[in-house]
């Protein structure tokens, strides 16, 4: 792929976009589409396996995985629109397969992800024109984007891009939301205290938007939001670029 | 072995989170010690070289540790320092206590030490009828209210200056209450003085010790370290066994890296090489030099390639310092003798990982400590591997309490998951019961209920994004 810009994808929508954020997924499909790439979305497309994985339930994770990885096997491009399930999928993964017997297939594929705004700016290197009415936004860096994945402000750069976009940072952009998957069930009161910390930074930004890049911190974020019955909005990037850009 | 009962984070950490002065004192506290760090590491990339050249040292120090701590006690031998070995914590509190005894000691005197606090020595010399006193301003202020350290660099970092105001006009004889940091710490001063003068013995931990030279080095900032080391006729250096390193070459950068990580300093006040007793015509120092070497699970955690990253240690703080959740629960909470992250992936390993499970699981995983630690000891990766270890009795595993943490439900829950997840036929119907009833699941449902307590429950979309492309006609391959 060195060079020229692939022709083709696949997309991994990720259960949790799946199920509660489809329209940040069809958003990160169309981003691509209209980028000249084409998008191939397999049938049979679970979970990636972080959260047994996380809490130590290895050959389960391992079992799901399995029948993920199979479901891409051509020699093309893997996207998600999460920078958690893509860090599991690009650099746990090979952790998960280590000594196994089909460790090297599970790796060749790990080699092959990249999370959506991640591909879209290093890969696509996309260029995006706002079609949309000011607005103030902020942003809530994923941990797992940046620590696991190592993503460096593709997504800010992207935001960037916009003309009638005004990125407020958080005052604590890089602390946890406190989703953690289990960690949330498991640890109800820190990980609450430390989504109402969030909560409260965001809205001190005086944004109308926060956006992040996870679809756990997006359900953390929005489900605290909303106790608080605020105003405040979460969404998705993709969903959030698409809205912005697309001709209507 | 460990056949006690589970001890709850989730408890003590709930409890700690009602209280509004002990969040805004760590608060502060942290987000102090956050910005000093930051200050002294303005370009990623020396801060980098300066990451890899220390993990490497401890890399290669614990490579071939049983070699250099043989070495170390040789070399100390020549200095004149004599060097004990200790299985357990009972044992090392023996020994010192035979040392205290031989010389009839009564009193001693004590620099920062978390080793010591691990052998909970001082309760038990008191129980001995010798007097342990605490010198480090920090350990002075939690020793007067019979507290343990919330931190292992500043142990008293729980209690603001009002708070220590008014337990020093309570507790010190004739003080007068005040809120001046310099009259505060004259007072403390002032006790102490005497009693670095009056001490039979002097006791200190090792930050390093270094197996070819024999030399002990100590890193403080009060001179307090000092001061128990040499004034007092005995000093007795306590340390865990993974602080040795080779050679003097390799204290420089571990130093430069502990001062920054810990309180963001280029230096510390003090930087104590001790290489034995007084000698022949010298005019200070003390007569004898005792270095007490304990294991305490060490060996058990050395045993384990992966786990071994764990004695990479240099206890510098900060993971702490940047840890969502010590930052909002503090140190207590932890029930531990380490608390925040390191704490998190080395009392399991001690204590076992069943009685600890609640622990492991205290972590978001969010790598904020692993992004920060001076020796790059993969916390979160260690923390993942503990969980599997406690709900799973793997046969090589050498991990204390493996398999003890495991319930029933659990695995149930897990094997179900599984079973679902990797039949996507079956998933495919899941998800379709859950967009279309996802609504009518009760908030007060297990699992749910929990996450309710701060937000409202997530609703899936009525339809799925795989729902959504088999309708568009996608292309699948
Ligand atoms: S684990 Fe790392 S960051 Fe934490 S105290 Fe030890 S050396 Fe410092």
């Amino acid at each position: 792929m060195n060079g020229t810009k692939p022709k083709k994808v696949y997309f991994y929508g990720t259960c949790l976009v799946d199920l509660f954020f489809p329209d940040a997924g069809m958003a990160g499909i169309q981003l691509l589409r209209r980028a000249g790439v084409e998008v191939v979305f397999p049938e049979g497309q679970t979970c990636c396996g972080q959260p047994a994985f996380n809490c130590g339930y290895w050959e389960e994770a391992r079992d799901v995985a399995r029948t993920q990885v199979a479901l891409f096997p051509q020699d093309l491009p893997v996207i998600l629109p999460s920078g958690s399930c893509a860090g599991m999928m690009k650099v746990h993964y090979p952790e998960l397969f280590h000594g196994q017997p089909d460790e090297a297939k599970v790796r060749a594929f790990s080699a092959r992800v990249y999370e959506l705004t991640q591909f879209l700016v290093d890969v696509l290197d996309v260029k995006l024109q706002d079609l949309g009415e000011p607005v103030k936004v902020t942003w809530h860096s994923s941990c797992h984007a940046v620590r696991d994945l190592g993503l460096k402000g593709e997504p800010q750069a992207l935001i960037g891009q916009l003309a009638n976009v005004e990125l407020a940072p958080l005052a604590r952009e890089y602390e946890c939301c406190g989703f953690g998957g289990t960690f949330a069930v498991r640890h109800p009161e820190i990980s609450g205290a430390m989504v109402t910390d969030k909560v409260a930074d965001a809205t001190a930004t005086g944004a109308s938007v926060v956006l992040s890049t996870d679809g756990g911190c997006l359900m953390n974020v929005n489900g605290a939001l909303e106790a608080k019955r605020s105003k405040l909005k979460v969404q998705h990037i993709a969903e959030f670029l698409w809205e912005r850009t697309r001709a209507r | 072995m460990h056949a006690e009962k589970e001890i709850h984070f989730r408890d003590a950490a709930a409890k700690a989170l009602l209280d509004p002065q002990l969040r805004a004192n760590f608060r502060r506290a942290m987000d102090g010690l956050i910005t000093k760090r930051k200050a002294q590491f303005p370009d990623p990339r020396d801060l980098q070289d300066l990451r890899d050249l220390s993990t490497a040292i401890r890399s290669r120090s614990l490579l071939c540790l049983p070699e250099l701590l043989e070495q170390l006690e040789a070399s100390c031998t020549k200095n004149g320092i004599k060097v004990h070995w200790a299985e357990t914590c009972e044992q090392a509190n023996q020994l010192i206590l035979g040392i205290l005894q031989a010389k009839g000691a009564k009193t001693l005197v004590k620099g920062k030490s978390m080793v010591s606090e691990e052998m909970h020595l001082n309760a038990f010399l008191e129980s001995k009828g010798i007097e342990a006193l605490e010198s480090d301003l920090g350990e002075y202020i939690i020793q007067l209210d019979g507290e343990t350290p919330s931190h292992i660099i500043m142990p008293a970092i729980h209690k603001n200056k009002d708070q220590i105001a008014r337990q020093f006009s309570q507790k010190i004889k004739d003080a007068k209450y005040t809120e001046d940091v310099d009259e505060l710490t004259a007072m403390a001063r002032k006790v102490l003085r005497q009693k670095f003068l009056d001490a039979d013995a002097g006791l200190s931990g090792v930050n390093f010790a270094v197996a070819e030279t024999g030399t002990l080095c100590l890193v403080e900032n009060e001179g307090n370290g000092r001061m128990s080391t040499h004034v007092p006729p005995v000093h007795i250096a306590v340390m865990g066994l993974e602080k040795v390193v080779a050679q003097l070459e390799d204290v420089a950068p571990l130093y430069a890296i502990l001062t920054r990580s810990a309180t963001g300093q280029a230096v510390s006040t003090y930087f104590n090489l001790i290489t034995g007793p007084r000698g022949a015509g010298e005019k200070d120092g003390p007569q004898e030099v005792h270095l007490v070497i304990l294991d305490n699970g060490r060996s058990r955690i050395y045993a384990d390639p992966q786990l071994r990253a764990t004695l990479r240690c240099i206890r510098c703080g900060a993971c702490m310092n940047h840890c969502p959740v010590y930052t909002r629960v503090g140190g207590h909470a932890y029930e531990a003798i380490y608390p925040g992250p390191i704490g998190k992936i080395l009392t399991p390993q001690m204590e076992g990982v069943g009685v600890r499970h609640d622990l492991i699981h205290g972590s978001s995983l969010c790598g904020a400590c692993g992004e920060v630690c001076p020796v790059e000891i993969p916390i979160p990766e260690i923390l993942v591997r503990l969980r599997r270890e406690a709900t799973h009795d793997d046969m090589a595993s050498t991990v204390a309490g493996k398999g003890t943490g495991r319930t029933a439900t659990e695995d149930w829950a897990w094997r179900l998951w599984a079973g679902v997840t990797k039949r996507p036929a079956l998933y495919r119907v899941a998800t379709w019961f859950a967009t279309r009833f996802g609504k009518a699941l009760p908030a007060s449902a297990p699992l749910i209920k929990n996450w309710t307590q701060s937000r409202t429950k997530p609703v899936p979309a009525r339809r799925s994004l795989s729902e959504r492309m088999r309708a568009e006609g996608a292309s699948h391959e």
